[in-house]
């Protein structure tokens, strides 16, 4: 039988499938595992955002990751509320996002300071467009060494 | 318990259409940014649609397998997208008016609606912003995208009173539209104003019908091209 804390550090790895840098709980997607009743295992997730297509892939992932350890029967529960922001997103998930080239969200959504190019750590940057290639990135460009990045807006 | 599924399916159904008009887009913006930015704003609708049928049923049995009469959006939201100020006409009126629904509704004693309008007032508000940017920069830009976003909002304006209207059932299960108009006047007022607009004269002539299944002549084409591969192959995936 695997404990909530062993199932947690299994699925606790498994990387969002947009942006594979961050893993899951890196990303505070992963919200908790728990063991009902003794034997049920229970995972639950929130997502990003509402229409977040990834999120079909890490159930299913959390259902494999899960199977390969054994554990056939564990439910994946998605819950809507308390709604996910971007201030559950861990230190260690917003420095491997600025080394992945992703501007990071302000540590609180309550931070207002401005946007830090990830390549020179400029702040002199023009926002292109609040959408970008996934539902939680945002477009920017850095006028200071005028590179084109990604920022993973606050939510 | 009471049953909050026909409130559910008008939310739903609001939201999946919208996105439906919206996905059209994809890979005709007028350049890539916006090409992004409305299929974004059709995903965030989509997902909050989802949420919402799947809290009554089956999500694609309601989706795909309904017929006109049975979808009960209004009928601002199945508009075609005409040009892109029709398009952008269109959003801000409706999300102006969608925020401050969900914002009402994040403590509904429904799960599903509280836990999307949660979600989805973050999300909206970017939709709102969105819109409300692109209104005054036609507004403010050339004689060419002026004349055609006032057009677009005069064409529009007619379907915002069933949007804004007394609704007795949604008033016992979620929010009467009708409380929500002082707000959506003042926040509309002030991007048409930015935007060097008026607000259209009252014609006299208000369409309705949405929330009882009657719908317009181009709703059959949006839901036959939303339907038919789902139809022609029960169950089919990517």
């Amino acid at each position: 039988m695997v404990s909530a804390a062993e199932a947690r550090a299994v699925v606790a790895e498994i990387p969002d499938p947009e942006i594979p840098v961050l893993t899951i709980a890196d990303l505070g997607i992963l919200r908790e595992v728990t063991i009902e009743d003794g034997e049920h295992l229970v995972v639950t997730i929130t997502p990003t955002y509402s229409g977040c297509p990834a999120m079909d892939l890490i159930r299913s992932e959390i259902a494999g990751r899960l199977g390969e350890r054994g554990v056939e029967d564990a439910e994946v529960r998605t819950v809507l509320s308390p709604a996910w922001t971007t201030d559950w997103m861990s230190e260690e998930g917003r420095r491997k996002l600025r080394e992945y080239g992703i501007a990071p969200p302000g540590a609180t959504t309550e931070d207002t300071l401005g946007v830090a190019c990830p390549r020179c750590g400029s702040s002199n940057v023009r926002e292109i467009s609040r959408f970008g290639a996934t539902s939680c990135q945002a477009q920017y460009a850095c006028q200071a060494c005028l590179e084109p990045f990604d920022h993973f807006k606050r939510h | 318990m009471t049953d909050y599924s026909t409130y559910a399916l008008r939310l739903g159904d609001d939201a999946l259409i919208l996105s439906q008009r919206l996905s059209w887009w994809s890979s005709r913006a007028p350049e890539l940014e916006e090409d992004l930015a409305l299929t974004n704003v059709a995903l965030d609708l989509l997902g909050q649609a989802r949420t919402l049928l799947a809290s009554v049923g089956d999500e694609d049995e309601l989706a795909f397998m309904r017929e006109s009469r049975e979808f009960l959006n209004l009928l601002i939201v199945e508009r075609p997208n005409g040009d892109f100020a029709q398009t952008i006409a269109r959003q801000l009126l409706f999300s102006t008016f969608q925020l401050a629904r969900y914002e009402a509704l994040v403590d509904h004693p429904d799960e599903a609606i509280a836990g999307t309008a949660a979600k989805a007032v973050k999300e909206v508000s970017y939709h709102c912003d969105h819109a409300a940017n692109w209104t005054r920069r036609l507004g403010d830009g050339t004689e060419e995208s002026r004349a055609r976003i006032r057009d677009a909002i005069e064409n529009l304006w007619p379907y915002t009173f069933e949007m804004l209207e007394h609704d007795s059932l949604e008033a016992e299960l979620g929010v009467d539209p009708a409380s929500l108009r002082e707000r959506w006047e003042v926040e509309v007022g002030q991007t048409l104003e930015a935007a060097a607009l008026g607000v259209p004269e009252d014609s006299g002539w208000r369409p309705g019908g949405g929330r009882r299944g009657v719908h317009d002549e181009d709703f059959g084409y949006l839901l036959a091209e939303m339907q038919s591969l789902h139809r022609a192959h029960p169950g089919a995936r990517w």
